[in-house]
């Protein structure tokens, strides 16, 4: 007994050394091949990576990043929400419809129409966590009420346009001076998280990583952050719709990483029985991260519709299956228990790389949907093999 | 008399432990043929060499049928050679008709068409070889529990199976049922059939059993005929271990009843009418070590999983903590009441094996590392290393993954889990089970400990020197039913067996 506890003390106290494997190598991956498909796609078309189009890109990608960060926590919780892409039809069509016909302004649309993704979101909820209908068949249900109700209550016609100011939720972009600053205030806040979190873990007696990496990392945040605001700046400025994908993308990745409510979602979908027996209330978690889905699915709607201009029949079709794809190629586990919301909004960017991409080149859309749906199998074909390295090894 | 079936030094082992050592045993042609041991024993792992679950070649030994050495690379050669094994729990297709499950995997076909009007006029016949009197065409998962055991027996004869083997066949059974059982098997030894049968409950051995095997330990003790032998002389072979061991139990003083639970009964969720805690009642006091002793399927796990909140079957009595009368509905409220439950599968319910250590350690109590919804990392951090400390769990760090921890390590996180909760009765289910004698010895500390603070513990075990070596009192349960209840020094190993086993003197 006493040479166990031996070996406890030199274990605990081992000099504690910073392990260069245990970087985390799928996110870097993903940036990778992100950077791969952006370099492919600018040796086939010169105007690709010209601010003009990236400016595009980063406005379309805006819509499916957002639904895509609320899928994460569905997916991470053990579920799935087919619905969010019909529901961004309804909500997008019921923001147009008070806008257009009934002459609403702005702020009342916009928060009535988030108002109506969380009440949806919470109906959808309640019955898959307090009535137990699997949540693919509730949402599948969803999708094609949602759809439905958003033919009968316009009318099947496309309603447009919208006034001025909602107009900006989806099109607008912030002066060149305030985008500098909000660039430069980025950085800073990054660094001083970094440093932060860099302290407290030596504290802690952690390995941490040495200060040149820490200052190499901070250095191409910089360079990432403010080349960014230079080529946005260099076309119109930073699309207020991204802004909106990095300030949500900020906040549940800190209802994620920092909160009660956030560990236990990742507990859920990890052990569902360990969680219950952990005294966990599921069935509230569960219902929150609907509510949670379903309204960020509203502000996907109000910065779709808005960049469109218009409310259509069609739009937010198969955004559900964009959105899924964007959580997948981001490292989220369909398994449930694993997955970052940082993740799924460069899963996004690959897809609406993709889509943009292919438009630029003028490729028959039939193609988009074969090499879309081909990318998704691949990631999550190199996601579990993978994974099943690691088990043998 | 020929023998049918002789299994000869049979030596299996699993990493760190030898499950049968040297094991051999006889059965003749037309017997019932009994195998007792206690929980571990070795009866399931000899059964599942016999059956191909384990491979020829992952064990040795041999095995001889009819006299000639057999090797069994997969259940369906052992199946043809005429062996059949009927688990306690049933594998049957229950939406399928009774017709449809004997002829599962065999069904009579021409050029894959299935013949229907063969399959329920054969099925009929093997149905009447077992007496059960219901049309094939049933839905299977319309009878009740003991006549789904007569399809499984018909299904097996219908394989033409010439050894047949029962596990447990009794434990979910009814004592109807189980009188119409005994029938059949006796019914079955007038006409040759050879059968193999586990079971704990000594009462039906006697009744049904030509001969016993015991196991101990993964060695046979012996095999006797039963006019030979008595209930009791079974029992002390099952338990006849020197007490080798010396277990650092503390004396207390035990204080005021902290947990007082009266005429305590469960209903099993899936069997309507079966009951699986019977009228139980004790109590425990505070900083005391609380012993329950049974046998597999008496239904110890299902009393404190139900007493935590977190079993499905309907229940009825009382229970008081600290003098307050509560009711416990989940698992949230047994916590807030001051219970704890580290239950015996930690992978299944203990742990989240992809979370790090500091991330399970505080699953349980996140509210207090937390403000206003949001987690205070420090204070994580410090609890996590806090439980690594108190409980010398061997880890790089709180980050550490818990799947990568060894058993013994990844048990002390479930314990620190439910330290952390601060619980004023600790429920330990199988506390020990498959962690190493340094680890164990460690979480017996760690218990010595918690009693001399003041917390009340109840350990389930099924390892008696354990039990014995570490509770104040030890109650025994045998199918749901409070047999006995012993004081550390008057309990023995042959006295807790005796009434686990339903024995008579009491």
């Amino acid at each position: 007994m006493s040479a166990n506890s031996d070996l406890a003390l030199d274990k605990g106290n081992r000099e504690p050394k910073f392990n260069w494997f245990k970087i985390d190598v799928r996110a870097y991956t993903m940036i990778a091949a992100l950077f791969s498909i952006w370099v492919l796609f600018s040796l086939l078309h010169e105007r690709f990576l010209s601010a003009t189009n990236l400016s595009n890109l980063f406005l379309q990608m805006s819509a499916t990043a957002i639904m895509a960060i609320g899928m994460v926590l569905v997916i991470v919780a053990g579920h799935i929400d087919l619905s969010v892409g019909s529901l961004v039809g309804l909500t997008g069509g019921i923001a147009a419809m008070l806008n257009v016909w009934y002459d609403w302004p702005t702020v009342p649309v916009i928060l009535a129409t988030v108002a109506i993704g969380a009440a949806i979101g919470f109906v959808q909820g309640w019955i898959i966590a307090y009535r137990a209908v699997p949540a693919f068949i509730v949402t599948l249900g969803g999708m094609l009420m949602f759809r439905g109700i958003l033919f009968g209550t316009s009318g099947s016609v496309t309603i447009a346009p919208l006034s001025p100011s909602l107009k900006t939720v989806g099109q607008a972009y912030i002066a060149d001076l305030i985008g500098w600053i909000i660039g430069i205030v980025a950085l800073a806040f990054a660094a001083y998280l970094a440093i932060r979190k860099r302290n407290a873990r030596a504290r802690y007696g952690f390995p941490v990583e040495p200060l040149a990496v820490s200052f190499l990392r901070i250095t191409v945040m910089g360079i990432l952050i403010l080349g960014f605001v230079y080529l946005m700046n260099s076309y119109k400025g930073i699309p207020v719709p991204f802004i909106m994908v990095v300030v949500l993308a900020f906040v549940f990745t800190f209802i994620a990483k920092n909160t009660t409510f956030g560990r236990q979602v990742y507990a859920i979908g990890g052990n569902p029985e360990a969680a219950r027996l952990s005294g966990i209330n599921i069935k509230r978690r569960v219902l929150t991260v609907f509510v949670l889905s379903n309204t960020l699915a509203a502000i996907a709607a109000l910065v779709l519709t808005a960049r469109l201009n218009a409310a259509t029949m069609s739009s937010g079709q198969n955004a559900e299956l964009d959105a899924i794809a964007a959580c997948v190629i981001g490292g989220t586990s369909l398994m449930g228990g694993s997955g970052t919301i940082i993740g799924a909004v460069i899963g996004a960017l690959v897809m609406a790389s993709l889509d943009n991409g292919m438009s630029l080149m003028n490729m028959e859309s039939f193609w988009q949907y074969i090499v879309k749906g081909a990318i998704l199998i691949l990631a999550v074909y190199v996601d579990i093999y993978s994974r099943q390295r690691k088990k043998q090894a | 008399m020929t023998i049918a079936l002789e299994m000869r030094n049979i030596t299996k082992e699993f990493p760190g432990v030898k499950a049968l050592n040297n094991v051999t045993i006889q059965v003749k042609q037309g017997e019932v043929h009994a195998l007792c041991g206690e929980n571990g024993a070795g009866k399931s792992t000899l059964m599942k060499v016999l059956s191909g679950l384990y491979p020829s070649g992952t064990y040795e030994g041999q095995i001889l049928i009819n006299g000639v050495e057999r090797h069994f690379h997969k259940i369906k050669e052992a199946e043809e050679a005429g062996i059949a094994i009927i688990y306690q729990e049933l594998a049957l297709a229950k939406d399928l008709s009774i017709g449809e499950n004997l002829f599962l995997g065999k069904e009579p076909a021409k050029f894959g068409i299935i013949n229907w009007e063969q399959v329920y006029k054969e099925s009929e016949k093997w149905l009447h070889e077992v007496g059960l009197n219901a049309s094939p065409e049933l839905p299977t998962g319309s009878l009740g529990i003991g006549k789904q055991q007569q399809v499984e027996i018909a299904k097996a004869l219908s394989k033409n199976a010439n050894i047949l083997i029962l596990d447990e066949p009794t434990a979910a059974l009814t004592e109807q049922e189980v009188e119409i059982l005994l029938g059949i098997l006796q019914e079955f030894k007038k006409r040759g059939v050879t059968c193999i049968y586990i079971s704990h409950k000594l009462n039906e051995v006697f009744a049904i059993a030509d001969s016993i095997t015991v196991l101990r330990d993964g060695m046979t003790v012996g095999t006797f005929a039963t006019p030979d032998i008595t209930e009791d002389q079974v029992i002390s072979l099952m338990v006849g271990r020197e007490l080798k061991e010396r277990f650092p139990r503390v004396e207390s003083n035990p204080g005021e009843v902290v947990l007082k639970v009266t005429n305590y009964t469960v209903m099993n969720p899936d069997i309507p009418g079966k009951k699986v805690v019977d009228d139980i009642s004790f109590e425990v006091r505070k900083g005391e070590i609380f012993g329950i002793a049974g046998l597999m399927g008496a239904g110890r796990t299902e009393l404190v999983m139900s007493l935590f909140g977190s079993y499905s079957g309907a229940r009825t009595g009382s229970v008081e903590i600290e003098g307050k009368p509560v009711k416990i509905n989940n698992t949230r409220q047994a916590i807030r009441e001051g219970l704890a439950l580290v239950s015996e599968d930690r992978k299944k319910y203990g742990l989240v094996l992809g979370m790090d250590i500091k991330s399970n350690v505080t699953m349980a109590s996140l509210k207090s590392i937390s403000a206003g919804g949001v987690i205070n990392h420090n204070q994580e951090i410090a609890s996590g290393n806090e439980y690594i400390q108190s409980l010398k769990i061997k880890a790089n760090s709180v980050e550490t993954i818990t799947g990568t921890l060894s058993g013994g390590n990844q048990q002390k996180v479930v314990l620190g889990k439910w330290l952390m909760t601060a619980p004023k009765i600790l429920i330990l289910d199988e506390p020990t089970r498959g962690i190493d004698v340094g680890a164990k010895f460690e979480i017996y500390g760690i218990m010595n400990e918690l009693i001399r603070q003041g917390v009340s513990i109840i350990m389930v075990s099924s390892e008696l020197p354990e039990l014995l070596g570490m509770s104040h009192r030890i109650m025994v349960i045998a199918e749901g039913k409070r047999m006995a209840e012993f004081k550390a020094e008057e309990a023995t190993q042959e006295l807790i067996m005796t009434a686990a086993t339903g024995g008579s003197d009491k």
